[in-house]
């Protein structure tokens, strides 16, 4: 397990170091920083005052070492717009997407298993029905819509729920709904799948020979075989969340960092973009080795040799 | 005393779009307690699936009709899914064919085996962990105590069916049934785990049904033999009865395929039976062997063969005379 968890750790150093020199370069892909922060109007002299002071006159390397090492300190420069901090920035918003996408994925887990085992476990059924209906709806309803309906229905119908803000958890409820409901398909579909696999295993057949509870069966010599490769979707789902959720972000006006993430291309606001990039990846990194870590817990094959 | 298993006209008929397949067609046997009764037959004869209807665990398509069916007194027709399971790995235990896949991979083998006694009786944890080990050590697995703590992944596919022996013993069971249990398993290790299970079956005095295509097998360890052809008994009797003078020609055909030392030449073809076994689906007009028995006639064709009794227990399913059945065996021996 130690063995496995180090080397597990190697490669994903070895992802984030490669994000890193990718999002370091968006930087020059996109054009001449110096132009772009000096503005359309600025003389030459302007220009390379710039370049001198943001430090764009040295060479790459020099200035990627010097961006990494200040990135690791939790310094990702100043927002060319904001003119603050880029971190004390991203951290104020932090929060919201993060609350969001736990809520989200939660919600989309709660949903979606329990209907994915039943659906297995009796296929054709009406639970088995309802399952897909659900999740065909899933994937067909645009997010958007799906918002814009929810809060027709709810906050002008029937005023139950407030369209916009992030003040308190009740304006997380729909957000929540919609974006977890956009995973929700996807979990359930490899739920099923997984579940119907093993419920043909030999070693189900195994365990019912036990005389074992069908519920036994069912969930303790079943769902833990079928749930492993549902632990990475759902830690890739997280993490698709947590960075494009900038569309519910936008509609239900919540101040995350997706929307700041879409503000900032707009604005060609770099450092912000770029330190956006690094830590949604690094958090993609996180989720990807703890959903390893947790399929090492679940699946002895990958514990031990 | 009333056997311990009662079979009679045991159907299993599995629903397609073509009709219905009719994979066991009303067979009867019964099995008493330390007693070994061998069901004998070629792949798809329906053997497995007699079991597996014993057991209440036939795929749910299928459907399971008995004129009789009765395990020390209950009657298993009417046994509810919760009795049944009652039943089931405690009174009524089942080794499989396929020891590498029959074990669950996320658990370890001492967690697998403590849930069968955990689940019927009422035994601690402690209790149920000593009777895991000893079982283990029961099958010929050293450091039984040790081995609890693995994973199946872990283990050879001899220690593994070994393991499915020790679960399937977990509760004291009267009656075993066993799938092919060695098929799966190289010829050194075949022995072994056949030695093992007489052993521990004389030794807690079980019943036990096994089924094998191998008739090797079945000289060494049956009481009973029941040879089994397109969902039929065609032929039953004792161990040496049936070997000594094997009456039905399939019984007969399967025996000159076993190549013997001494007897058989060197590159002299092996025994066969021509042909293929007929269709399940539907009815078979006639006997089911007559498109691949050497003695066909006429009315092997057209009329149903009843399973002829000449003493108790001893039968065959052929319209040839005794005589002739006779004849035909002495060629065989």
């Amino acid at each position: 397990m130690l063995i496995y968890t180090l080397k597990r750790l190697v490669v994903a150093l070895l992802v984030a170091l490669t994000i890193s020199l990718i999002s370091f370069g968006l930087l020059f892909l996109s054009g001449d920083p110096a132009t772009t922060i000096a503005g359309e109007s600025a003389d030459e002299a302007a220009i390379m005052a710039i370049r001198a002071q943001y430090g764009f006159d040295r060479p790459l390397y020099e200035q990627y070492f010097a961006w990494v090492l200040r990135a690791m300190q939790g310094d990702f420069g100043t927002s060319f717009y904001f003119n603050m901090p880029v971190t004390e920035l991203i951290f104020e918003r932090l929060p919201v997407t993060l609350g969001l996408g736990l809520a989200a994925i939660t919600f989309a887990i709660i949903l979606s298993i329990p209907l994915g085992v039943l659906a297995a476990r009796y296929p054709n059924s009406l639970i088995d029905r309802l399952a897909l209906t659900i999740s065909v709806m899933g994937q067909a309803m645009p997010s958007f819509w799906f918002a814009l309906l929810l809060i027709m229905v709810f906050s002008f119908m029937y005023p139950l729920l407030p369209p916009s803000g992030s003040e308190t958890w009740v304006h997380f409820i729909m957000p929540t709904i919609v974006l977890g409901y956009y995973a929700t398909p996807a979990i359930m579909r490899l739920t099923r799948t997984g579940m119907m696999e093993v419920l043909g295993a030999d070693y189900i057949r195994t365990a019912r020979a036990k005389g074992l509870r069908p519920r036994v069966v069912l969930f303790k010599h079943a769902l833990r075989n079928a749930i492993i490769p549902v632990v990475s979707l759902a830690a890739v789902q997280l993490g698709f969340m947590l960075g494009g959720s900038i569309v519910v972000e936008t509609i239900f006006a919540l101040h995350g960092t997706g929307y700041l993430a879409w503000e900032s291309i707009r604005r060609y606001d770099l450092p912000t973009v770029q330190a956006i990039l690094l830590i949604f990846s690094l958090i993609y990194i996180v989720l990807t080795f703890l959903a390893d870590l947790l399929n090492a817990w679940l699946d002895p094959r990958i514990r031990v040799a | 005393m009333a056997a311990l298993l009662e079979v009679e006209n045991l159907r299993v008929d599995i629903p397609l779009g073509a009709g219905d397949l009719h994979a066991v067609r009303g067979i009867s046997f019964h099995v008493d307690r330390g007693e070994t009764l061998c069901i004998v037959g070629e792949s798809g004869c329906g053997k497995s699936l007699t079991s597996l209807s014993l057991m209440g665990l036939l795929p749910p398509k299928a459907v399971r009709q008995a004129d009789k069916l009765f395990f020390d007194g209950i009657d298993l027709t009417q046994a509810s899914q919760g009795k049944m399971s009652d039943i089931r790995g405690n009174r009524m235990a089942m080794i499989f064919q396929e020891p590498m896949t029959s074990l669950n991979p996320a658990y370890t083998i001492g967690n697998q085996l403590e849930e069968a006694l955990l689940r019927h009786q009422k035994v601690s944890g402690k209790e149920a962990r000593e009777r895991a080990i000893h079982l283990l050590e029961k099958v010929g697995i050293t450091g039984a105590a040790s081995r609890l703590g693995q994973y199946p992944h872990q283990l050879s596919g001899g220690l593994r069916q070994r393991v499915m022996i020790a679960m399937a013993l977990m509760c004291g069971p009267e009656l075993i049934l066993a799938d092919e249990p060695t098929t799966a398993l190289d010829v050194t290790i075949q022995a072994q785990i056949l030695h093992l299970m007489i052993e521990l079956q004389k030794e807690f005095g079980m019943g036990m049904i096994l089924i094998t295509h191998d008739l090797g097998i079945v000289a060494r360890v049956a009481d009973r033999v029941a040879v089994m052809y397109a969902g039929q008994i065609v032929e039953s009797g004792t161990v040496n009865e049936v070997f000594d003078n094997p009456m039905h020609p399939y019984t007969q055909g399967l025996l000159r395929c076993i190549p013997v030392p001494g007897k058989t030449r060197r590159g002299e073809p092996l025994g066969s039976i021509p042909g293929i076994v007929p269709s399940l689906i539907g009815k078979i007009e006639g006997c089911a062997f007559a498109n691949r028995c050497r003695y066909t006639f006429q009315d092997c064709l057209t009329t149903d063969v009843p399973l002829a009794e000449t003493s108790p227990g001893r039968g065959y399913r052929c319209l040839l005379s005794d005589q002739q059945c006779l004849e035909n065996a002495k060629e065989v021996a």
